[in-house]
């Protein structure tokens, strides 16, 4: 075999199986990439080569001894790497959520997605870039340091989910956790050039992700292939009695059939999501794959999301507000960083006020007014009328078709700096990612092209809530018509 | 301005936030440009459409009401910035 870390993960699985390739052969491929290229990218804030090391050898024991004498065959995961966004906790692995404030915290149990992979017997490769608590599009507002885009290293990977994004396109991991609260795991697969799901609300346990947006948080996965993040979704979607707002539902297989037939497929085009101002080449791209779908027999029709536009206030009313609410519980008492003071006022306030960076603190505030008295109903209680509006667009549109799709970002990548202090700018980076969180819809992104530099193109697809099976069968379809998604970096 | 520099300095006692005085002016300002732009929602008439807190349909996942073990006093403190006699460490509360 010539390089390992192009192998998809039912491929490796396969190899690991069949006793061709081992575990450890594939886990140093990975930590070998890493070395070479991670000082380049920084999509990790936190390595775990040892771990990783003792779980492969691990792994390929129970390999070793179920060929031997047989029995229950193993988890196709069994032995194969993982990169998980630093906001999902790892026991034992330091999780900082970016942030200086849990700089040295140690979670001590996993979190239920973790835990189902590496039961699975995944193996951990290390934690990922993120920006602070998530919340940036850029990965930007990370306190250690900005994740690079493989495409182009002067650019962001996107955000918050970065890192993960970073890691898959530049094959430091076959694949990687994230967590999408606006999009950030559709934004960064698109500007890396991956697949990225973000499943329905109530899909996948929030259990040990470190929360943000508690109406909002989804767990999602970010991939080379549909047939890759359909593997891992089989594995960490279903109920979980740690979690209330996960549902008890039962997980279909989600692998896609081999079919690329779409016939009877019918397509929603939003109107609403091809703006003034977008760069032509998203577009193009954009309008290129939903012909490309309509090739494989699928339907497209116009459709409207008349509420789209304020799709973005309402989320920034009520992220922020859930975040203050969240983000309350690090005041240096328990657990994270404190800033010593003579009071236990002082305490609360130096220790926030230090050890948050400035897009936490903005967030913070934004939430705290708008929740504030006198405010409330202006704009917290106005922004969870909107949101309602908003899902019942959705509601609304999905009668008439079976899936939406639509550009994820209104431009590729930008360059590291860009929009500068400039708040307002970033949040307008999710205007098209912040409507299936507000819905509480599952999305996913793959690459549909490119543009005149070089760098990704996506696009997502949007289904009823828990369709999650429709979206990876269709982009698989895509895939096997189409060869962006393998596509590489080129200098790497 | 929508926000000014007194109501800054309020929300940030709100939220236990230590900010500096350039940070005061910067929010200000920042806060107050989005504020302005998320005004076009006030156009829009609600009557009479509920809100949404949760997407999830109306009923609760409950676990039975069981003990159960949890973590140990020892995995507990072993994030704590300051431990005394088994107990959290913070500056005196009353004089």
């Amino acid at each position: 075999m010539t390089d390992l870390t192009e192998l998809s993960l039912s491929q490796a699985a396969a190899a690991i199986q069949a006793g061709e390739l081992s575990s450890l052969e594939l886990t140093k491929a990975y930590l070998e990439r890493i070395e070479r290229h991670e000082p380049d990218l920084h999509a990790y804030i936190t390595l775990t080569p040892e771990l990783a090391l003792a779980k492969a050898g691990e792994a390929d024991r129970r390999l070793q001894s179920w060929r031997k004498l047989g029995g229950e065959p193993p988890s196709p995961l069994l032995g194969i790497p993982l990169a998980v966004k630093d906001v999902l906790c790892v026991a034992g692995v330091r999780c900082t959520c970016g942030s200086r404030i849990l700089e040295n915290f140690v979670p001590p149990y996993h979190a239920t997605a973790v835990e189902r992979l590496l039961q699975a017997g995944m193996v951990l490769l290390g934690k990922t870039n993120t920006d602070e608590f998530a919340m940036g599009s850029s990965t930007e507002n990370s306190a250690y340091g900005v994740t690079r885009n493989p495409w182009d290293r002067e650019r962001v990977p996107g955000g918050s989910s970065g890192g993960s994004a970073a890691a898959v396109a530049a094959r430091l991991a076959p694949v990687a956790l994230g967590t999408d609260t606006g999009g950030s795991v559709r934004h960064p697969a698109a500007f890396c050039g991956v697949s990225g799901l973000k499943p329905t609300y109530g899909r996948v346990s929030r259990y040990g992700l470190v929360a943000f947006g508690s109406s909002l948080d989804t767990v999602g996965i970010i991939g080379r292939t549909a047939d890759d993040l359909a593997l891992i979704l089989r594995h960490i979607a279903g109920g979980d009695p740690r979690d209330a707002t996960c549902l008890d539902l039962p997980t279909p297989n989600y692998s896609p059939d081999a079919t690329t037939d779409l016939s009877g497929l019918r397509i929603g085009v939003p109107l609403e999501y091809f703006i003034a101002g977008m760069q032509p080449q998203v577009e193009g791209a954009v309008r290129a794959a939903i012909h490309t779908l309509e090739e494989l027999g699928a339907m497209a029709q116009e459709v409207s999301l008349p509420h789209t536009r304020y799709a973005l206030p309402v989320y920034y009313l009520i992220a922020p507000a859930e975040a203050s609410a969240n983000l309350a519980r690090y005041d240096g008492v328990r657990y994270g960083a404190r800033q010593p003071a003579d009071s236990l006022w002082e305490l609360f306030r130096r220790t926030r006020g230090e050890k948050f960076g400035a897009e936490v603190k903005r967030r913070i505030m934004l939430g705290t007014y708008a929740l504030s008295a006198g405010y409330y109903d202006a704009y917290y209680g106005q922004a969870q009328k909107v949101r309602t509006l908003i899902k019942q667009d959705f509601e609304r549109a999905l009668q008439a078709v079976d899936v939406i799709a639509a550009p994820v970002t209104p431009t590729t990548a930008f360059k590291i700096g860009a929009h500068g202090d400039d708040p307002l700018a970033m949040y307008l980076e999710d205007i098209f990612t912040l409507p299936a969180n507000l819905a509480g819809v599952p999305g996913l992104a793959f690459p549909v092209g490119f543009d005149a530099q070089g760098l990704p193109v996506g696009m997502q697809l949007m289904s009823a809530p828990f369709r999650e099976d429709l979206l990876l069968q269709i982009a698989h379809a895509y895939q096997q018509a189409t060869d962006w998604h393998r596509r590489r970096p080129p200098v790497l | 301005m929508s926000l000014d520099l007194e109501t800054v300095r309020h929300i940030a006692d709100l939220a236990r936030l230590y900010l500096t005085a350039e940070e005061q002016a910067r929010f200000a300002e920042q806060l107050s440009a989005i504020l302005d732009y998320f005004a076009q929602l006030q156009t829009l008439d609600t009557t009479g459409i509920p809100p949404t807190s949760s997407v999830l349909p109306p009923r609760s996942m409950l676990r039975p009401d069981e003990s159960r073990p949890g973590l140990s006093r020892e995995e507990l403190f072993l994030n704590a910035p300051q431990v005394e006699a088994d107990q959290f460490r913070v500056p005196l509360v009353l004089e």
